[in-house]
């Protein structure tokens, strides 16, 4: 915590501390006819981890993907009520969905790495981008990849298919591709749920370190994983929001009893 | 106990009849090899792949029909492959999944199934007389081209159904436009299968013979064709005009031919299939 209070002095970019960089207003979805959140009010803080659980088919991944409208995808989608980024609707703004996806990143649920070498699925972002000089993309790929923890273990394998890695190593690599970007918000939807217990410690430590320079939304169903790294958690159950607040607070002290059913292992 | 013995005896039947079944088809098979080499063999030779159609067998040659048959491939293939697989984009990763896309993913089956002889009449209507092609090799390849497509745009379709959904998103999620995850994820990890599938849709126009000589391929020709508007042959023609001949020699140019287009036909199943091998489970 303190770590992230000097890097954002030093860097003297954010003037707001604890400023919202989401705001969630009275949103609605559906799936069809069939609705999946009702009337979300959330507010997502800068530069923090915010975690959001919930037991399966509670809406979380799909608040989750709304953020980037990656939910634009499905057919029949609707929506009501607003998603604010940076005080602008991310639905009725002039800004290409294609832009706010390159601000908001986004690591999924199983590793997805392009069937490409390690290299070229790091430069896949900058490269659509328009970034061509192989001096600057070897620099974005090195940078990205020791941003995500994992240059030492692939710098001298960089032309292999990003394939011959480990579950771990290829979710690393793609949290470095989503880097790659230079995204202000990084969205994670349960992004070590298919992990082995060592290779997602490693993603822990890894989602902690970001924080310093992201914002981070991380949807898992292991309520431990969103104590040990989260500031804040927000509950959902059944499309709704029923809490949320500091994960310390969530956790030892919930006002729902819902939540405390839940966090007890009570439903779930 | 008896209904026991019953099922043993009905399990070892039906193992019997289905190899009864298999081993027709290799007898088949096998008598038609025999048969095309032992008359054939003796008359392939250097000669045969260089001379032009002649009136006296030992003078005869394929090379006419070689360089018709080559000429029609480069104007197929690219031809072909370019339509196939923009139409298999386009119902994949455009068209709405409804009942009118569905409509049309039917036809396209279906039209793959259509005989070949029923693409050459609507070679001869539309390119041949409404076009004014004429008896030319553009209104051959066309029509071949259009013979085969439905293959091709079933086999890309399938390439990029194989796909998985999982890289597209991930490309998006990125603030790829549609086109360019299609150009740069999509297209590259289906090519494999879109190859296999041309290729195989490929050596069946090569062997195609009906609906070529309904949009005119010349049976006799003494030069090569040296554009679009020429008139050319193709070695399934030639070899259909030798065997239509009285004289027994012709049947044995013929097995020679038969020979030369067997060897293109399976070195092309060949590389379909090494290209298969090569590039599977990558996922």
């Amino acid at each position: 915590m303190s770590v992230a209070m000097i890097d954002e002095k030093v860097e003297g970019e954010i003037v707001e501390k604890n400023s919202s960089i989401f705001k969630i207003e009275d949103f609605n979805l559906w799936y069809g006819t069939n609705q999946a959140i009702y009337g979300v009010n959330l507010s997502i803080p800068q530069n923090k981890i915010t975690a959001v659980i919930g037991p399966s088919g509670c809406g979380k991944s799909t608040l989750l993907k709304t953020l980037n409208r990656m939910n634009d995808m499905i057919p029949g989608v609707r929506t009501s009520g607003q998603v604010m980024y940076n005080n602008q609707d991310i639905f009725r703004n002039k800004q290409m969905v294609e832009e706010l996806r390159t601000q908001v990143g986004m690591v999924f649920q199983k590793p997805n790495p392009f069937p490409k070498s390690i290299y070229d699925n790091v430069a896949y972002g900058p490269r659509i981008h328009g970034i061509k000089k192989k001096k600057v993309l070897d620099e974005i790929v090195e940078n990205s990849l020791k941003g995500a923890a994992i240059w030492d273990e692939v710098k001298d394998r960089l032309n292999q298919n990003a394939f011959s890695l480990s579950g771990g190593q290829q979710q690393r690599v793609c949290i470095a591709r989503c880097l790659a970007i230079e995204p202000d918000v990084i969205l994670m939807d349960e992004p070590t749920s298919a992990l082995d217990p060592i290779s997602t410690s490693k993603i822990e430590e890894l989602i902690k370190e970001l924080k310093n320079n992201y914002t981070i939304v991380i949807v898992t169903h292991n309520m431990q994983q969103a104590a040990r790294i989260s500031d804040k958690t927000a509950f959902m159950l059944n499309g709704e929001l029923v809490e949320f607040t500091d994960t310390d607070r969530l956790f030892s002290n919930p006002k729902d009893k819902r939540t405390e059913d839940y966090i007890t292992g009570r439903f779930g | 106990m008896s209904r026991m013995r019953r099922r043993i005896i009905l399990n070892q039947t039906f193992k019997y009849v289905f190899i009864f079944a298999m081993s027709l088809a290799l007898i088949a098979l096998s008598v038609l090899i025999y048969r095309i080499l032992s008359q054939g063999l003796g008359h392939l030779n250097i000669d045969f792949l260089r001379q032009y159609p002649a009136p006296y067998p030992d003078k005869a040659g394929l090379f006419a029909g070689i360089m018709g048959s080559l000429y029609l491939m480069l104007l197929i293939a690219p031809i072909s492959i370019t339509i196939g697989v923009s139409t298999a984009l386009y119902l994949e990763e455009y068209a709405a999944k409804n009942k009118f896309t569905r409509f049309i993913q039917t036809n396209v089956q279906n039209l793959a199934g259509v005989p070949s002889i029923v693409f050459g009449l609507l070679g001869l209507t539309f390119f041949v007389y409404l076009f004014s092609f004429g008896y030319t090799l553009i209104a051959g390849a066309l029509t071949m081209s259009l013979l085969i497509l439905p293959v091709i745009v079933v086999a890309s379709q399938e390439a990029i159904r194989f796909v998985p959904n999982e890289i597209r998103q991930a490309s998006i999620a990125m603030g790829a436009t549609k086109w360019q995850t299609i150009w740069r994820i999509v297209l590259p990890a289906a090519i494999p299968g879109i190859l296999t599938g041309s290729i195989l849709a490929l050596s069946r126009a090569i062997g195609e013979t009906a609906p070529l000589i309904i949009v005119g391929a010349a049976a006799a020709i003494y030069t090569i064709p040296d554009s679009l508007t020429s008139k050319y042959t193709a070695m399934p023609i030639q070899i259909y005009n030798w065997t239509s001949r009285p004289q027994e020699e012709w049947q044995y140019i013929a097995g020679a031919g038969i020979i030369v287009l067997l060897v293109i036909l399976l070195l092309m199943n060949s590389i379909a299939i090494w290209i298969r091998n090569k590039f599977q489970s990558r996922y």
